[in-house]
């Protein structure tokens, strides 16, 4: 139903196209990151950390919009969750961002010397990282609560696959010391991916709270939600 | 659908000063204005009640103190237990009600008359004449309702003098210095302006560590600032009671948060 000041709707819907186009600006800086380092693509990189300065702006853009309607609109109800939500999730969006860099600056240190191993986890943590985020997101617009749910509970993949890159790496450290400067290198991009997947679930936590009013944050996604 | 709706009883005090009880009212005898209201009202918390325009919210509130025995043709159905007795019942006297149950209306209202003599007021109607025990009266009535410090050297000035707010904030000191035990409020800083309304809003803060208060107001922050439970009322039927903070973050009934977000009213 809209509102009665026809304006607010307005400034709502340009709040929630302006969240989904930094999220579009993440997903992509993320989805750049990840290829730059399967396809060694240097000047992916290079972009990729170049272009941080976009979500950079572009959260400050929509937080001061947030600012502006909690001071001028004083929203109640599904308004305040929706705008208080928003606030959140370009929070969490932008440190994805840094998140991105910081996986593009370890690809060029990493271009350095010669691969250390196929890559065979990393790209399905990538995979698992980019969906939840979009899963995220879409959740966030078609308030999905089912599937807000979902990005919390792939969450535990991402979780295995860092612990499982993380006793490989460490047997290459243990059997050749000179690989430990790669090893290290490739265990912070799993993290960063890790950590990604982090603010993913994050954003899926907002969604819930923004639709059912219910704060499930540091709770076990498996428990049954609490009435 | 149940409309008999109460509150989640707050775990620290968990009393109740006022129970409504399956309330219908009528106007002009046929013309229904509330229809089967029953809510408790805690002791010593602000209560809203909110809503649009002819919800009914006014009505109810004049129902607490009898103030809508004054208006001809009406009839009342249900229960008021205040304390556990019924205001209704017969011979009960409305004067001692009123001291008990005491108003303040949207547009202050002082006696042409010294702002001393306006506290006084009250007291002397029921018999009192020490003039010392009365001074009393009056400067703790007034520090109440935080005017002592503007008004303590013009007392036998006439209340007519004094600002809008403060002639409001006078209004609450007439209230209080008949020790009543619930303060009801009918728009009490609609005509106000900010700084005014804000010191009502903190009066009512202090105020209610003492008194059980309920507050009819259109202003939605004023009712999410200053109140612990709000009632929203619509075509006469009260839709949801709960505490203040979940009705203005996640009501349960769609109306109230249509209500709330400037949807419907």
């Amino acid at each position: 139903m809209p509102h009665y000041d026809k304006h607010f709707d307005k400034e709502l819907q340009t709040l929630k196209e302006d969240v989904l186009r930094l999220g579009g600006i993440v997903e992509e800086q993320v989805s750049n990151a990840i290829a730059s380092l399967m396809n060694h693509n240097i000047e992916l990189a290079n972009q990729t950390i170049a272009r941080d300065h976009l979500v950079n702006k572009t959260e400050v853009e929509i937080d001061e919009m947030c600012i502006d309607l909690l001071a001028r609109r004083q929203p109640m109800g599904a308004d305040l969750r929706f705008v208080t939500t928003a606030i959140k999730i370009v929070d969490n969006l932008e440190r994805m961002g840094d998140m991105a860099v910081n996986i593009s600056e370890r690809v060029l240190e990493l271009a350095a010397e010669p691969q250390l191993k196929a890559y065979l986890d990393i790209p399905r943590m990538g995979e698992y990282c980019t969906s939840m985020l979009k899963n995220a997101l879409d959740a966030f617009v078609t308030s999905n609560t089912a599937l807000a749910q979902q990005v919390r509970l792939e969450d535990d993949q991402v979780d295995a696959l860092t612990h499982q890159i993380f006793r490989e790496l460490l047997s290459y450290m243990m059997e050749d010391p000179h690989t430990i400067a790669r090893a290290t290198r490739i265990m912070f991009i799993a993290k960063y991916i890790e950590r990604i997947a982090d603010h993913s679930t994050n954003i899926a936590e907002m969604v819930i709270y923004m639709v059912e009013g219910r704060i499930v944050r540091h709770t076990e996604p498996h428990m049954p939600p609490a009435k | 659908m149940d409309i008999s709706i109460t509150a989640p009883m707050d775990a620290t005090t968990g009393e109740v000063a006022v129970n409504v009880r399956r309330l219908n009212f009528y106007y002009n005898h046929s013309h229904q204005a509330l229809y089967d209201i029953s809510m408790d009202i805690h002791r010593k918390k602000v209560t809203a009640f909110i809503g649009p325009s002819g919800c009914g919210k006014s009505t109810l509130l004049r129902c607490l103190n009898r103030m809508n025995d004054v208006i001809l043709n009406t009839r009342i159905e249900g229960d008021i237990l205040i304390n556990g007795s019924d205001i209704y019942k017969e011979g009960v006297r409305l004067e001692a009600l009123r001291k008990r149950v005491g108003m303040v209306f949207q547009r202050s209202n002082p006696f042409p008359m010294a702002i001393f003599d306006n506290i006084a007021f009250g007291p002397r109607m029921r018999g009192m004449k020490d003039k010392a025990f009365l001074a009393e009266i009056v400067e703790r009535s007034l520090k109440q309702a935080d005017l002592w410090k503007e008004v303590k050297d013009r007392l036998g000035k006439s209340a007519l003098d004094l600002s809008g707010g403060q002639q409001q904030r006078l209004c609450i000191a007439r209230t209080l210095a008949n020790d009543p035990e619930i303060i009801l409020m009918d728009e009490p800083a609609s005509a106000l302006d900010p700084i005014s309304t804000a010191k009502i809003e903190e009066t009512i803060q202090v105020l209610k560590e003492q008194y059980t208060i309920v507050i009819v107001t259109h202003n939605l922050q004023q009712a999410a600032r200053c109140s612990d439970y709000t009632a929203f009322f619509y075509m006469g039927k009260l839709l949801e009671m709960d505490m203040t903070g979940k009705i203005f973050q996640k009501p349960s009934v769609k109306d109230t948060e249509d209500y709330i977000t400037g949807k419907f009213g």
